[in-house]
């Protein structure tokens, strides 16, 4: 027993600290040891198309320097965490961290080629969208405390009707229905976890196998035989003026289609319904204390149903993207757990619509990156490569990431007296 | 007090009438009201009414009209009960393990690999060695969603969902290993196991062509080792009382992380046996995504079998009966086997909601016969 | 503004709440509900404020008939209740709780919080309440917390306010300040209803009482004509003696003691900053104190829930800091947890089930790696008929039993192996008087056979009651110290300790 009290720790976070620079560490070792490129290479990226309305000049780095220079501030953040422990700086230590290993991932792999980030960029926006509007699905139902796992179901639902409807009426018109569809997943799911108290969870597996059976059926039993059916227009890109022709962001958010486009304006709208009217100020109620917001005359059922349906809007939009705004075709099951991963990206993002997006961004990126890299020719068996984002997803629940609250009635029914 | 008020005490309940409505009416009604649905679906579909009930009838041709439809029926319901008993054992220790999918792909794999690397042994030890090996792998990779929910608090729908998805990359990445692909073949295919690693053919004597194999013997034990270790052991107490309560659970003393875990592995043993049990029953080698969506139909079935062994059997044996039958009413009727999946779906929509099958069919119930308990 | 209930009768299902309750509110009063727990004050005040519709009998406002279809009708019928448990939304603001189904809105919905703020700024000057409008609810202790709830009632100009068990939370002074605040709400017209159960407070600040007992109106009267004793027995239907019998005090040695113990909560801030206690066997150790200043964290840290940041556990001469939850059932220590229904039994249990949940493993109850369910089935019954639980057999599911059987389950459960020290978080809550009773007795026997026991309680007069020493708790700390055996203890001056103010 000393006479001086000793110094107040925090074990929790300082267990943080420790995991996190052991990561950071390791991948020091990972990045000096595997990425370590023989000889004297130089990997090219191209930032623009000579098409461009500003064209910028290559970006060349001498691959040796640059990948001995990374694995050095990885060691240097790493080991700051480890002896320092429970700094501030501990999430943004792992994202810097983060965001050096993958850049001397990408110089290894492109030493000896060129490589155009730009279209890289494009290409993690686009497959951003359908995981953005997941997870912005996700944020809509949780903040009113209904768990989405049916997200998946209704992407899938928004693709196949888009490419039904699509192909008969149109683009337009498959993008309404995609959206009425995924309106009417989100209805059955409330009615279902609200109306009936069925357990959340296993309502939304059991719309995800309901909409998986349905979708394959009728493309087996008709799309087969009417090809016609599923054989809808795409969305092609369009500029925006000015703002297109701005490099690297231009190409980004602004040479893209209504997808991209809807997606950015909806995470604006969602923002300020959530967190600026009266609905919003509501709903939030209801995830958090629904019986306080009972006993203050706010109809808790209401609000759920209502925000699950737009919920359900939100995800149908987003399946139209896998048919109207890529292929024109649907195919079974394509949406490959997309759904799951916009939930991934919704704790990654604490349940706001910007964090929400900017999450989807990290795995656009690592779906993007695997489907350029099989261009590349790395060593990478190519199955591994198609990991990334589920590792990544995994990554981020276990809350390597930082962690958040979620709302506080998340999950839990809500029964009336 | 006396004796008899003891004994009173010690008197078990009798099975009331809300008991039998909860197991076999509401049951009853979800299948029913889930086949006029299927028939609302497939007359939408433009199927006309004459082949809907010629469909129907093949359904049930198939699944239990001549001894060879009910081996198929048999055959294909032993994998699912298997798998379904994992899920069970999972749902009773609070754990929502979507992953049976991928632990069926992972123990499905280990078994084939153990079978055919070890051709010299005989029968009586490849062929435990093989199933054994399947149960231990699908054992680890479900401990790997445990851990995590364990270590990080990560939730277990999403890692397992993660999990699946890279069992099937993991499976096609396996496939054209030079060791584990079949010799002479560009496409992924394994190599086969040797007659000594399979499940032996039970119907063989009467038409080789009877597929029904030694796995529903495993089947039946696995009932009985699951019934006991859930209702009769301390590890099952503990598994059910962290499933219900696992505040309670810790205050009782109860080791809530190594239970997680251990709940896991149970279950991803069941579901890698599973795997074994279709690879060294019925394929005899491994084919990208061979689960053919075991894993999920499983869920069906653990939460219509209300996460009970005896209701898993017959849960599993109703599926499987579904699936054989599928198969008649698609060569007969032509409608897509699809059709099947979006059926069972609709039976665990009515079974997991109780109210809703009291709306539906509100004559099949005495009013008011039960409130729903409390939300958890 | 007046009301009055006519003939309220209240049913769920076959169970009777409330029985033919007539009720007269007037403006400039406070009404005195007094009621043991689960006697149906709630349930009534619950039909006042349009949560539950009554089953018959009818609410009268000014002498005419209203019907409420939910909250919203009697809040704009100009009545607002107080909850027990708070109605707070933790992550809001207090002006977002003020507003909140009421707000103001401009062009596209947007919410307009600056003029409730003003709004919120003009009520506290009116009754001195002193709260921040910006504050987050969630950082504001309970007495502040339960004034935003009293400006949200006024917010929406109610001016019938009903106070649902509102001192259950706060220190005797902040009791003193709460009535001040009573006091100017109806010096200002605003008809009260203050609910409770304790006699002492309603005999202070009720103009007029009613007595409320298994969902009738049992006795009404004035304070000034009647006495505590008589209120005793209207609400509990019959006399109640308030003394507790113990056997004279006679301590053995230090049982347990904690050594600079410093606990961390799940947020990492300090719950018990290096604290100092002991307890001796054949003692009873009473911990006072407000909610949230770390009681909660005492009682997990001591039986093993919560790992100690510092310090050590000292049990019976042996170091127990880093010991497991079992370890320490084994070692003797019982645990009554604060709140049974979640924590201390699995109501989709049976009774049998909940009475081993923490012995099942021990030889008594086991074979190898199985349950001998038998034996269990059989000790159960035992147990069910020594403690006196009402349940039809031990296969009941203890999710259907009484609050107070269920208490008695766990305290059946806990004093039936062999026990050293009892640790009991709040072991009456929301309990009858019968069942309070009875528990007390047991606490008291467990201390007369030489076991040591330590309770944590927030009724202050519980602690006084059965206590052979009270420590006063605040921010983690012990503040003060008294012993029970040595002559009365002034309860202004726990109370002044329990605010702090002796630290």
């Amino acid at each position: 027993m000393t006479a001086v009290p000793a110094p107040r720790i925090e074990p929790g976070k300082t267990r943080h600290a420790r995991i996190t620079g052991g990561i950071l560490i390791g991948l020091a070792i990972l990045t000096a040891v595997v990425f370590a490129p023989d000889g004297t290479g130089i990997a090219t990226f191209r930032l623009s198309r000579p098409t461009d309305a500003l064209v910028l000049p290559n970006l060349v780095v001498p691959a040796v320097p640059f990948i001995y220079a990374a694995a050095a501030v990885l060691a240097f953040l790493g080991a700051r965490q480890f002896l320092r422990g429970g700094t501030r700086w501990t999430s943004l230590s792992m994202g810097i961290g983060l965001a050096v290993a993958v850049a001397a991932f990408l110089v290894w792999a492109t030493t000896g080629k060129a490589f155009s980030l730009t279209g890289m960029l494009q290409a993690t926006m686009v497959r951003a969208v359908p995981i953005a509007l997941g997870g912005l699905a996700g944020v809509l139902s949780e903040r009113v405390a209904v768990v989405n796992i049916a997200i998946e179901g209704m992407l899938l639902a928004g693709a196949f009707t888009g490419a039904l409807v699509g192909s008969l009426l149109g683009g337009m018109g498959g993008l309404a229905a995609a959206v009425a569809i995924g309106g009417l997943f989100g209805f059955i799911l409330a009615a279902l976890v609200v109306t009936y108290r069925m357990d959340q969870i296993i309502a939304g597996v059991v719309i995800n196998l309901l909409v998986l059976g349905l979708t394959s059926y009728v493309s087996s039993q008709v799309f087969q035989e009417y090809r016609y059916l599923n054989n809808a227009p795409v969305f092609r890109a369009v500029k925006v003026p000015l703002l297109g022709d701005i490099p690297i962001l231009g190409p980004m958010f602004f040479q893209q289609n209504i997808f991209v486009y809807g997606a950015l304006i909806m995470v604006g709208v969602a923002t300020y319904y959530l967190f600026h009217t009266r609905m919003g100020l509501r709903a939030r109620a209801v995830g958090e204390h629904p019986r306080a917001a009972d006993t203050l005359g706010i109809n808790v059922y209401r609000t759920r149903y209502i925000n699950v349906t737009l919920a359900g809007m939100v995800a149908g939009f987003g399946g139209a993207w896998f048919t109207l705004g890529s292929v024109g075709r649907f195919d079974e099951g394509m949406t490959g757990g997309r759904g799951y991963i916009g939930l991934a990206a919704m704790i990654f993002g604490r349940w706001h619509p910007v964090g929400a997006l900017a999450a989807a961004l990290v795995f656009g990126f690592a779906d993007s990156l695997q489907q350029k890299l099989a261009l590349l020719q790395t060593p990478i068996p190519s199955e591994f490569l198609a990991m990334a984002p589920y590792v990544a997803t995994i990554i981020v629940v276990a809350g390597l990431v930082g962690r958040a609250r979620p709302p506080a009635a998340d999950g839990k029914p809500y029964v009336k007296e | 007090m006396t004796d008899t008020s003891m004994n009173d005490l010690m008197k078990a309940k009798m099975i009331g009438r809300s008991e039998i409505e909860d197991l076999i009416i509401v049951p009853l009604f979800a299948i029913v009201a889930a086949l006029i649905l299927g028939a609302l679906t497939m007359l939408a579909t433009n199927v006309d009414l004459a082949t809907i009930g010629l469909s129907y009838v093949a359904l049930l041709k198939g699944s239990v009209g001549s001894l060879s439809a009910i081996s198929e029926t048999l055959t294909a319901a032993a994998p699912l009960i298997l798998a379904g008993l994992g899920l069970a054992l999972g749902f009773r220790a609070g754990l929502f393990n979507i992953g049976a999918e991928g632990q069926v792909l992972m123990g499905g794999m280990a078994a084939v690999i153990t079978g055919f690397t070890f051709t010299d042994l005989p029968a009586a030890i490849l062929m435990p060695m093989s199933l054994l090996a399947g149960a231990l792998v699908g054992a680890l990779y479900a401990s790997i969603a445990g851990w995590l929910r364990v270590a990080t608090g990560a939730h277990e729908v999403i890692s397992t969902i993660m999990l699946n998805l890279i069992a099937y990359r993991l499976l096609d990445y396996m496939l054209r290993l030079p060791f584990i692909q079949k010799e002479g073949r560009a496409d992924p295919i394994s190599k086969s196991v040797p007659d000594a690693a399979e499940l032996p053919r039970l119907l063989a004597f009467i038409d080789p062509n009877l597929r029904v194999h030694a796995g529903i013997f495993l089947v039946l034990v696995a009932v009985a080792v699951v019934y006991w270790l859930l209702f009769r052991s301390k590890l099952g107490f503990e598994f059910r009382a962290s499933g219900e309560n696992p505040q309670a659970a810790r205050y009782a003393g109860m080791r809530s992380g190594l239970i997680i875990v251990l709940a896991m592995a149970s279950a991803g043993a069941l579901a890698g046996l599973a795997g074994a049990n279709q690879v060294l029953g019925v394929l005899g080698r491994a084919t990208p995504g061979f689960s053919a969506g075991i894993g999920f139909d499983a869920i069906a079935v653990a939460l219509l079998g209300r996460s009970h062994p005896i209701g898993v059997l017959f849960a599993g044996l109703l599926f499987g009966a579904l699936e054989a039958g599928g198969r008649q009413m698609q060569v007969d009727a032509g409608v897509s086997i699809d059709l099947i999946g979006i059926i069972q779906a609709l039976i665990i929509v009515f079974i997991a909601a109780p109210l809703l099958v009291r709306a539906v069919f509100p004559w099949g119930f005495r009013k008011g016969s039960r409130q729903t308990e409390g939300g958890q | 503004m007046d009301i009055e209930l006519r003939g309220i009768t209240k049913r769920f299902g076959p169970v009777t709440a409330n029985e033919d309750v007539n009720l007269s509110i007037r403006s400039g009063e406070v009404l005195g509900l007094l009621g043991e727990n689960g006697a149906g004050k709630s349930t009534l005040m619950n039909v006042l404020c349009g949560l539950y519709s009554p089953t018959d009998g009818e609410i009268l406002i000014d002498g005419v008939p209203a019907t409420f279809d939910g909250p919203g009708d009697a809040i704009r019928a100009g009545i607002g209740m107080v909850h027990q448990h708070f109605m707070l939304v933790p992550v809001f603001t207090v002006t977002e709780n003020v507003v909140l189904g009421v707000e103001r809105t401009g062009r596209f919905d947007h919410l307009d919080l600056a003029t409730a703020r003003a709004q919120v700024h003009a009520i506290n000057d009116q009754y001195g309440l002193h709260v921040d409008p910006d504050a987050l609810v969630e950082n504001l202790p309970v007495g502040v917390q339960q004034r935003v709830e009293i400006i949200k009632v006024l917010f929406r100009s109610a001016d019938v306010l009903i106070l649902d068990e509102p001192t259950a939370v706060l220190t005797p002074q902040e009791v003193d300040d709460f009535f001040q605040i009573i006091k100017a709400l109806r010096d200002a017209g605003k008809a009260l209803v203050f609910i409770t159960h304790k006699l002492n407070e309603i005999l202070e600040i009720a103009d007029r009482i009613s007595v409320i007992r298994n969902g009738r109106i049992v006795g009404e009267g004035l304070p000034k004509d009647l006495t505590r004793p008589q209120l005793a027995e209207m609400m509990v239907g019959r006399p109640v003696s308030f003394d507790v019998v113990k056997k004279p005090f006679a301590p053995g040695g230090t049982l347990l003691e904690t050594r600079d113990l410093t606990v961390l909560r799940d947020t990492d801030e300090i719950a018990i900053d290096h604290l100092n206690l002991t307890v001796r066997s054949g003692e009873i150790v009473g911990i006072a104190g407000v909610q949230g200043n770390g009681q909660s964290a005492l009682i997990e840290v001591l039986t093993g829930l919560r790992r100690a940041t510092e310090g050590q556990v000292m049990f019976d001469g042996q170091d127990i800091t880093r010991t497991s939850v079992r370890e320490r059932h084994r070692l003797g220590i019982a645990h009554i947890p604060e709140d049974r229904q979640t924590v201390g039994l699995i109501k989709n249990f049976t009774v049998a089930e909940n009475m081993v949940l923490d012995t099942y493993y021990d030889a008594r109850f086991s074979r190898g790696p199985r349950v001998d369910w038998a034996q269990v089935n059989k000790v159960s019954a035992g147990f069910v008929r020594d403690f006196d639980i009402r349940t039809p057999s031990v296969f009941q599911a203890a999710g259907h039993l009484s609050g107070g059987n269920q208490q008695k389950l766990v305290v059946a459960r806990e004093l039936s192996r062999e026990t050293k020290l009892l640790i009991a978080g709040q072991p009456t809550r929301g309990l009858d008087v019968g069942s309070i009773e009875y528990i007390h007795k047991r606490l008291i026997a467990a201390r007369d056979e030489g076991d040591g026991v330590l309770i944590v309680s927030s009724e202050l007069d519980e602690i006084m009651a059965l206590s052979d020493r009270i420590l006063v708790m605040f921010k983690g700390r012990i503040v003060a110290e008294y012993d029970a055996n040595a002559g009365p203890v002034d309860k202004s001056a726990i109370g002044l300790a329990m605010a702090g103010a002796a630290a």
